[in-house]
Order: C-alpha cells, then structure tokens, then sequence
C-alpha cells in the first residue's frame, strides 16, 4: 500500500523539495544525500555526495539534464562494500532501473539506501541544458511548468521523448510532481515501509492520491505512442545491411558509449582486451581478401556484440548516444533491439529485484523456434 | 567453357563436446556422409559459445554459423544449453530487427547417439545456407 504526504510549498517546487532533503539530513533519516548540485556559475548541475544540510540549497533535482545515470555512481560507492552509514540517493525512473539492475549483476548494494525517486518530465543534453540557462535563463520550474502543461519540447533527448516510465519504480518515496495540484504542495508518495517512517518522523501532512493515477496512464500512453512512432522510424532508418553500415559509419570505436552505459560493468571489456590484439599480418590478410579494410577495425562487431550482451538489461537512458562523439545514434539501435528482445522474455529492466535477469536462468519449457 | 562452379558455403559449427561434437564422431565411424562444408569447432558446451563467437565468424565472412548441443535435460553441466537457447534467442531476435539475415544462424540438440541426426542436419544447413548464397558481409571492407 501506499502512503501519501504534502510538501508545503511556500518557497516554491524546488524549495520544498530543499527543505525536504536538508530535513532529512538534519533529523538523521539518513547521514548522506545523493542528489545533483547547482554549480557555482549556475550554469550545470552535477551529481554530489552532500552531508551538510545547508549544502542542499543548491541541491536541484529538477534540473532537466542527466550528465551521468547516477546508478553508475551509487555502483562505484556501494561495489567495494555496502554502505556503513544511510545514504538516500534521488534518483530519476532510468536511474532507479539501472540500479537495480546493477544490484542484480552484483555491482551494487542496496543495503542502507534511502531510495528516493522523482518524478521526471524528461532531460537534455548537456549542452543543451547550459545552452538554456545561459541564453534565456530559463529556470528549473519554467521548465517544469512547460512540461506540466504537456507542450512538446523539441530539446527533450529522444530518449526521453520515448521513455514510459516517468514514475519510479520501487522507489522507498517519491517526490510526486504528476497529476498534483502543485500550488497546494508536492506529493510524498511513501511505496515501502522504509518510506512511510520518513512520512512519519518528518511529521508531514497525510494527504490522499488525488489524480495522480490518471496522470501518470495519461503520460505514459502518450510516451509509449511516441515510443511506437519513433521505432517505427529508427527500423527505417537503421535495417538492413546498408543501412546499419551507413549508420555506424561515423563510429570511431572509442568506446564511449561503453563507458557512459550504466549497465556495461566489466572490469576489463572483451573489447579492450589482448583478444583483438593482432599481428600485423592478420590486417593484411583481412585487406588482401576483401580488397580493403576500414579501419579501426571491428566497429560493426562491437556494437552487435554489446547489443547482445547489455540490451536486454538496457533501461533506455540514452546515454550512449550522448557519448558519442560522432553522434551515431547507438541509443535508437538500443531502444529498438531492446524492445523487441526484452519482450522475448516478458523482461522490464529495473521492474523488480525478484525478477531473474533472463541470462542467468531458464525455463526447460520455452523458445521452441530456437534449436530442435 | 568450364561450368560455373556451384556456390559452396563455409560453416562454422560450434559443438558441444559431449554431445555433438561426439555425435560427429560416431557419423565419422559409422561411415555416414556428410557435406564438408562444415568447418566444426570443439567447445566444452554449447552454453559457453559466447555470441561474438557467432558474430566473429558471420562478420568475418562464414555462410552460416551452427551450434549443436545436448538435447534439453541431457546437458553435461546441467543447464549450459538452456542458457545457450536463451543467448541464441537474443542473437537472432537482434539480427532478424536489424534485417542482417537471421537464417545463418542454427541451434541443434544433438545427442552423443544420434550420428544420423548429425549427418542430416549438416546436410540441411547446408542445403539451406547454399539457398541463401553467399554472406554479404564476406565483401564487405567497411565492417
């Protein structure tokens, strides 16, 4: 069952969230906080361990940008060994997927988190994101304004413009921004009972669901419309042979996307490893009996090779395509694969920690196209 | 004027040591014809052909690409080849959304005893891979 609260807003969307989070900190509901930071310039924001509750007036989870998947860093503070003290982290819906996710690849723990999700209305990129603060000033709660009101946003990722989860998944609390009233407060939505003692020990109002249902199935229909129009695109633009060729032929085989990707945990990548270390007449024989050979080498193998490994954990952030620095569009590949391959197994990445991943199990019973 | 030669494919068989790769054997010692098309590759398991393996050799110019393993329930390490159903469904469910055609790529459970299933079945990929042509990716230099 859920449980609601308000957040009074008087100073504001993102002061009442503010004061949420320092609450937090100083009533010691947890010792820590994950949550992005304004920069000094004002101009990004960057996720942040904050302890010191006057530290999180520049905290501003609403910023539409998502630099890194923070999974990838809740990962790099719990891999090594849980965490010894609460630490709450804000997590966008990818974010909270992925994390589970790592959790269940073993590369991260949840042990002592305060999981906190927030609704999001979708991110730019980075540039993007500065781009808009700098020239129109244009503030966290214009944007979430805009958003609100359901205008198309052109600056929105496309990843974000296809994603169906705007609510987090599995979430202790979520700052409810959806189908809310927002000039009377912000709906603490309490979804485990970890987070119902924070709605208690806060001392915050008791407040009931209102049309928050409704709109987020409003969201979520329009998101997975779009998400239909789109693939449907990207199938166009990238298959066939000659098709995938010309859309990977910028890659550079840097590996980027790799590296931004918050499920790809190897230590060593397969890819980086003496395997594709060759002598140099192996390139010679490859060129004598193709008549050339592009070099870096291998780039349509490793992207395959990815896809088979990662895609169907993929949570569809987008990421990737953000790495890239030729702009090759490894996310619509991703999201296409993903969606078809996912479904093959009834799989939502990040849905719950009791699903297996469906490369560590099996059931004697199933796939009967495959081999007989 | 010569005859045009007819197209013969190249293909790679992954084999499950116990099971196919053994069956192979016995069709080998029972004397059972098959084509020689097939270039097999001894693996402990059908559950450890990894996909780059499939992919490595489809990219680098094989026709076809066949892995065989234990029938389901007979795996020597007891799941590996329900663990390589699963593999092979993502690998062909990838292939077939991104249109690089899915049809070179075979999974075949076949037992240590059936040195008969082996022959047909290399037969059939055979056949079936020669219909298809040569693999498109063998000349391309730009992969």
């Amino acid at each position: 069952m859920e449980r609601y609260a308000t957040l009074p807003v008087e100073n504001g969307v993102l002061g009442a969230i503010r004061q949420f989070l320092a609450g937090l900190l100083e009533k010691k509901l947890v010792d820590a906080l994950l949550v992005p930071l304004e920069l000094p310039t004002g101009e990004n924001v960057v996720p942040t361990i904050v302890s010191r509750p006057e530290q999180v007036q520049r905290a501003n989870p609403l910023a539409p940008v998502l630099p890194v998947n923070a999974a990838r860093l809740v990962s790099r503070v719990t891999l090594v060994s849980s965490s010894p003290e609460r630490l709450g982290v804000v997590l966008r819906s990818c974010e909270l997927r992925a994390l589970v996710e790592l959790v269940k690849l073993k590369q991260a723990s949840l042990d002592k988190l305060l999981l906190i999700g927030i609704d999001c209305f979708g991110t730019y990129s980075v540039n993007d994101y500065e781009k808009s603060v700098k020239e129109s000033a244009s503030s966290t709660e214009d944007f979430l304004n805009r958003a609100r009101e359901g205008k198309e946003d052109p600056l929105l990722r496309k990843a974000c413009q296809i994603c169906e989860y705007p609510v987090p998944m599995g979430a202790d609390l979520t700052i409810g921004l959806l189908g809310v009233d927002l000039a009377k407060g912000i709906l603490l939505v309490a979804g485990t009972p970890e987070g119902e003692k924070v709605i208690e020990e806060m001392g915050l109002e008791e407040a009931k669901a209102g049309e928050r249902q409704p709109a987020v199935e409003k969201l979520t229909a329009e998101r997975a419309r779009k998400r239909e129009e789109v693939l449907k695109q990207v199938q166009e633009e990238v298959k066939g042979l000659d098709k995938m060729m010309a859309t990977l032929a910028t890659c550079i085989n840097c590996h980027n996307c790799k590296t931004a990707c918050p499920l790809c945990y190897c230590k060593e990548c397969f890819f980086d490893s003496p395997v594709f270390e060759f002598e140099a007449e192996k390139y010679l024989g490859w060129a004598k009996r193709k008549g050339a050979l592009r070099m870096p080498n291998d780039t349509l193998l490793f992207h395959l090779t990815r896809l088979n490994h990662m895609v169907v954990a993929c949570v569809g952030c987008g990421l990737c395509t953000e790495a890239c620095p030729n702009d090759v569009p490894v996310f619509d590949i991703f999201r296409l694969v993903g969606y078809e391959v996912q479904k093959v197994f009834d799989y939502v990445p990040g849905r719950s920690l009791d699903e297996e991943l469906p490369l560590t199990t099996f059931r004697e019973e199933e796939l009967p196209n495959i081999g007989v | 004027m010569a005859e045009e030669k007819e197209f013969q494919p190249v293909i790679v068989g992954f084999f499950c040591n116990w099971c196919t790769a053994t069956a192979a054997d016995l069709a080998g010692t029972l004397r059972m014809q098959y084509p020689a098309n097939i270039r097999p590759i001894r693996t402990m398991c059908s559950g450890s052909v990894d996909p780059v393996y499939v992919l490595r050799a489809l990219l680098g110019g094989a026709d076809g690409v066949i892995v065989g393993g234990c029938t389901p329930g007979d795996c020597h390490y007891v799941s590996g080849n329900y663990k390589a159903r699963r593999r092979m469904a993502i690998l062909k469910t990838m292939l077939k959304t991104l249109g690089i055609e899915d049809d070179r790529v075979w999974i075949r459970w076949i037992s240590a005893a059936e040195g008969a299933k082996f022959a047909r079945t290399m037969r059939e990929v055979t056949e079936s891979i020669k219909k298809l042509g040569p693999n498109p990716l063998r000349e391309d230099w730009s992969i």
